[in-house]
């Protein structure tokens, strides 16, 4: 047992930390966060050529092959940089929907130029209740003669305006188990019928949609995996995307925390830097320990997620929980330790504030998870 | 980064698992819990139990060999503590003063003689240990402690009062931290010295504790004479000793721990489910879930952060200011995770052993009564912040 970054692994990061710093600092967020889409072509083509399209895919798509953990350590520096744009939505979600369920062919089709950068795309899973679980899924497929016809709106779908793929959860048929009759199908963005209009959100780095199915017409080529049986495969992706999405934002958290110890050091209040203040290093010090312990589950998370098979949804749950808290909290006592200066639009505390938020709730948040250990420890 | 173990240290999990198997004592529960009337069993008893495991080789594994120990890695240290809690094996006599603190004191900065004198019979249990640190008026800030140690030709007299000894009455010898020079500022005038118990002079006062057992005491010295030669370190640099000890307080040990969080939940979630309210039971309580949940998440978190934190001692070679991170976790969640058993308990939760009708025999109460003392011994919650804050993040010193 060696729980610590290998060499390779700390190259990785210190490589993907100094590539954000210069390409993605919070100057460029912001212009960003007033882009329409908030994604920027130029940072995509640089970030492929870094390899992190890729990354995970077996070499036979085009990918790198390396594990769950290299991954989970260049979105720590991205949570860091607050990268935002479709690189989640792409190969975090359709990615590892595509790697999971795809047919090789389909493989061929869309993970190879995901691999490349020349592919973008996203899930479209929630819908107007918000909630992570299949009972929710209630747009329709129904079977027709040139394929299936899709109804239904699909809410909160990141990134679908920049997608060219929209891999769809829809029902195909109706079942007593809520879980049965889900199927994924992988649907063009610009397919007639299918209407996206973008959301207004707090946390202007990640952007959603609502997506709506007028008589969509999907051919049954397009159904990613086997019909009514694609919930398994859904939970799988959301499960290794959770741990993904933990990853950011234990770099998010260390990011507000470094801020704020560079700041108690400089800022002089009562004669003295407020870092001498224990009010403010007993914060500083509970923010550490969140910090830490969040990037101590997620890592754990990460090491079991590298291997293919395993079920990894209690570990995701565990580090959830446990992060959507702990960011939270130390976004916040990001903005009080700053003072009157942290609550200005100028200052970025407020960036990480809000990202925190929208990270909570993303895939479930704190107590969403905690009853789902609870179920899954027997409780 | 990967979580498991070769199959050389599985093979090594398998032979102190076989070895537990056979030797560990059937009815040692019976014997006790360290509870007052039966103090003195329990104390013989664990005094065997030690000499058993010093005489098949499991005493101090992380002592280099030369001193009696395994020089065990680091994984195998995990492994063999995790070992013993999963056979909820009790823990050796001088396990937490002897041999996690006092040996590694020794072993850094002891002479040869000492080495010779001392540290085998540490590990057989011969000698019982406690430390004298804490004062009346020197808790959490340890340097400004008054006890004063006067070198008289061969012998320094010792005359002060330490407070909060564990295990003082049952002790042989004490670690001890005595002011040698008044003039030299606070940090730099503290000598370590190792003090015969049987000295004359030496006075043990048991204190009873919030849970009503009497497990630490007030120790008076009145004019103790120590031989030179008991001096550890150089003379006024007792203050490095001291934090060798310290360190070494914070180190892997805490997995056994982490263990013992584990079985305990195990134990409540069994509660949760026999205890009934508002005609369901406990465990079927939203509430009740969340926290069971929340103390689930804890106990795995502060398994990959002990895991985490071993790593780095295996790098560095020595405990970081990093274990002050773990300390502060498990006391605190240690409390969180009692304050729901009492919950689960309801009422119940007020009768304590020996009553009609109590829990468990009112281990509930004990354990949350308990669950006081780890966010103030080896270092306050607060301490641990101030570490955190000035040494590991590097903020301004207050």
């Amino acid at each position: 047992m060696e729980f610590g970054l290998t060499q390779e692994q700390e190259m990785i990061r210190s490589q993907a930390a100094e590539f954000l710093k210069n390409e993605c600092p919070t100057a460029f967020v912001r212009d960003l966060m007033k882009s329409t889409q908030g994604h920027s072509e130029e940072l995509w083509g640089k970030m492929s050529a870094m390899g992190w399209m890729g990354l995970i895919l077996p070499e036979e798509y085009g990918g790198s092959g390396l594990s769950f953990v290299e991954l989970v350590v260049v979105l720590e520096q991205m949570g860091r940089a607050l990268l935002p744009g479709a690189y989640f939505s792409s190969v975090l979600l359709a990615g590892l929907a595509l790697l999971e369920a795809g047919s090789d062919e389909q493989k061929n089709q869309w993970l190879v130029p995901l691999a490349q950068g020349k592919l973008k795309a996203t899930l479209a899973l929630t819908e107007p209740d918000g909630r992570w679980v299949a009972a929710g899924v209630r747009a329709t497929a129904q079977p027709s003669r040139q394929g299936y016809l899709a109804n239904g709106t699909k809410l909160f779908v990141p990134d679908a305006q920049v997608a060219d793929l929209i891999i769809c959860a829809l029902r195909t048929s109706v079942s007593t188990r809520l879980e049965d009759g889900i199927t994924l199908f992988a649907v063009d963005r610009d397919t007639e019928g299918l209407n996206i209009t973008p959301l207004k959100t707090m946390d202007e780095t990640r952007r959603l949609y609502e997506v709506s199915f007028e008589s969509v017409l999907v051919p049954g080529n397009r159904v990613i995996g086997i019909t009514d049986r694609g919930w398994p495969v859904i939970k799988s992706v959301i499960d290794r995307a959770t741990i993904g999405l933990c990853a950011e934002m234990v770099g998010g958290g260390q990011k507000v925390l470094d801020m704020c110890v560079e700041f108690s050091k400089s800022r002089v209040q009562f004669g003295r830097p407020i870092g001498s203040f224990q009010a403010i290093q007993h914060k500083c010090a509970d923010m550490l320990l969140l910090t830490e312990s969040a990037r101590s589950a997620v890592y754990s998370a990460a090491c079991f997620a590298s291997e293919k098979k395993s079920d990894v949804g209690l570990l995701a749950s565990i580090a959830k929980a446990y992060t959507s808290d702990a960011y939270t909290r130390v976004a916040g006592e990001g903005i009080q330790i700053h003072g009157g200066m942290g609550f200005t639009w100028e200052h970025d505390a407020h960036l990480y504030f809000k990202r925190a938020k929208s990270d909570e709730g993303t895939f479930g948040d704190a107590s969403y998870h905690r009853e789902r250990v609870a179920t899954l420890i027997g409780l | 980064m990967h979580l498991r173990y070769t199959w050389e240290e599985e093979q090594y999990r398998d032979e102190v698992r076989a070895w537990l198997g056979a030797n560990l004592p059937r009815d040692w529960e019976d014997i006790g819990d360290g509870a007052s009337e039966n103090m003195d069993r329990w104390m013989a008893f664990l005094k065997d139990w030690q000499r058993k495991l010093y005489e098949a080789g499991w005493a101090g594994i992380s002592w280099p060999k030369e001193y009696g120990g395994r020089g065990a890695t680091i994984n195998e240290q995990l492994i063999f503590t995790e070992e013993m809690a999963l056979a909820k094996a009790p823990n050796s006599m001088n396990v937490a003063i002897g041999i996690e603190l006092v040996g590694p004191g020794i072993i850094h900065h002891g002479t040869e003689a000492q080495k010779l004198r001392y540290l085998r019979k540490i590990l057989s249990a011969e000698e019982i240990w406690c430390q004298g640190f804490s004062e009346p008026g020197a808790g959490s800030d340890l340097g400004s402690l008054q006890t004063r140690a006067v070198l008289e030709q061969d012998h320094f007299v010792v005359t002060g009062q330490k407070v909060w000894t564990s295990w003082a009455e049952y002790s042989d010898c004490c670690i001890l931290l005595a002011r040698t020079d008044p003039s030299a500022p606070k940090h730099r005038g503290i000598s370590c010295l190792l003090v015969d118990m049987r000295s004359p002079g030496v006075t043990i006062r048991p204190t009873v504790q919030i849970t009503g057992e009497a497990e630490f005491s007030e120790v008076f010295f009145d004019g103790v004479r120590v031989p030179r030669e008991n001096l550890v370190g150089e003379i006024n640099q007792g203050w490095m000793v001291a934090m060798t000890i310290l360190m070494h307080e914070r180190g892997t040990s805490a997995i056994g721990y982490q263990i013992r969080f584990r079985n305990e939940l195990d134990e409540l979630i069994r509660l949760a489910k026999s205890f009934e309210r508002d005609g369901r039971h406990a465990s079927e309580d939203p509430l009740i879930r969340q926290k069971l949940a929340q103390s689930y998440i804890e106990v795995e978190i502060l398994k990959y952060n002990i895991y985490r934190s071993a790593t780095q001692i295996m790098r560095s070679g020595k405990p970081g200011p990093e274990s002050s991170i773990t300390k502060l976790f498990w006391s605190e969640m240690d409390r969180r995770q009692k304050e729901a058993g009492m919950e689960i308990l309801g009422m119940y939760s007020q009768l304590v052993k020996g009553s009609k009708r109590a829990v468990d025999n009112g281990r509930w109460q004990r354990a949350f009564l308990w669950s006081r003392a780890g966010t103030i011994y080896a270092g306050s919650s607060e301490i641990q912040r101030n570490i955190i804050a000035e040494r590991v993040l590097g903020m301004p010193r207050g």
